[in-house]
């Protein structure tokens, strides 16, 4: 994808990395109706995201139809140092996938 | 063996090249959704709670915990966003998995935590209307649960 879909604000203190993430994403239900000519939105979601750090996984989430458009994600791990690489990667029902690394701050 | 487990097998060994991946889902072989083979799919298919935990933890039976903190609002104002912030104390937590109980499919979202996964996290869901937002947690081999009711004054779903 050439526009970049995933925004991530990595903060360490006190020994704990705060992940903060953004990813741009429609998250259609598939319940929804387009108004003009009634028929249903296909559902397109995210339904896998990843995050590692240096390589390891730290937490990974497994989303339904119900996560809010642009979805936001925070978590928190120890162990984390300034200058670390986290990953997020995101793979959705349509087989559409990206990912993107940022440094701990 | 069925049809479906013989495309399977067919695409497996194809898997490398990733242009037969593309053909297979073209071609309408697979759906994309199988290619994730994690995604518990059955579980998010639940049209109802008692069925999500079944699926998830293969029980029902689940414990109340007082170390379960869910920070939501009382009242959403949109059910399209609805932020809400999972922290526990619970040591050694394996998964979270937070449910709305009145959505069409209540699982909403699954969280499977690494060992050094400090026992928080936090997200934005949807809500269709007023429902009870639960989250639990697997630690241990036990079940914790902890709910909290929130008021939805614009639905969620009709955009």
């Amino acid at each position: 994808m050439a526009k970049k879909s995933i925004r991530i604000r990595a903060k360490v203190k006190k020994g704990v990395t705060e992940v903060k993430t953004l990813i741009s994403h429609p998250m259609e239900t598939g319940l929804r109706k387009n108004k003009k000519t009634g028929k249903k939105i296909p559902a397109h979601f995210i339904q896998e995201v990843t995050c590692e750090h240096n390589g390891k996984k730290v937490l990974g989430a497994d989303w339904g139809v119900a996560i809010s458009k642009n979805p936001y994600l925070s978590f928190k791990f120890s162990g984390g140092n300034k200058g670390d690489t986290i990953k997020i990667s995101w793979a959705d029902n349509k087989g559409k996938s990206d990912s993107a690394e940022a440094k701990v701050r | 063996m069925t049809s479906t487990s013989i495309k399977r097998r067919t695409f497996l060994k194809g898997s490398l090249a990733s242009s037969v991946l593309g053909v297979a889902i073209g071609a309408g072989v697979l759906t994309p959704r199988m290619v994730l083979a994690a995604w518990p799919k059955s579980a998010f298919d639940a049209k109802n709670v008692n069925d999500t935990l079944n699926a998830l933890y293969s029980t029902t039976n689940t414990s109340k915990s007082s170390d379960i903190k869910i920070k939501a609002p009382d009242i959403a104002e949109n059910g399209a966003v609805v932020p809400i912030t999972v922290t526990t104390g619970i040591k050694d937590v394996e998964s979270i998995s937070v449910l709305v109980e009145k959505n069409p499919q209540p699982l909403t979202a699954l969280f499977t935590m690494g060992s050094n996964t400090e026992g928080f996290v936090s997200t934005r869901v949807k809500m269709g209307k007023t429902s009870k937002l639960i989250v639990n947690i697997k630690a241990g081999g036990k079940v914790h649960t902890a709910s909290k009711e929130v008021k939805v004054t614009i639905g969620g779903c009709g955009g």
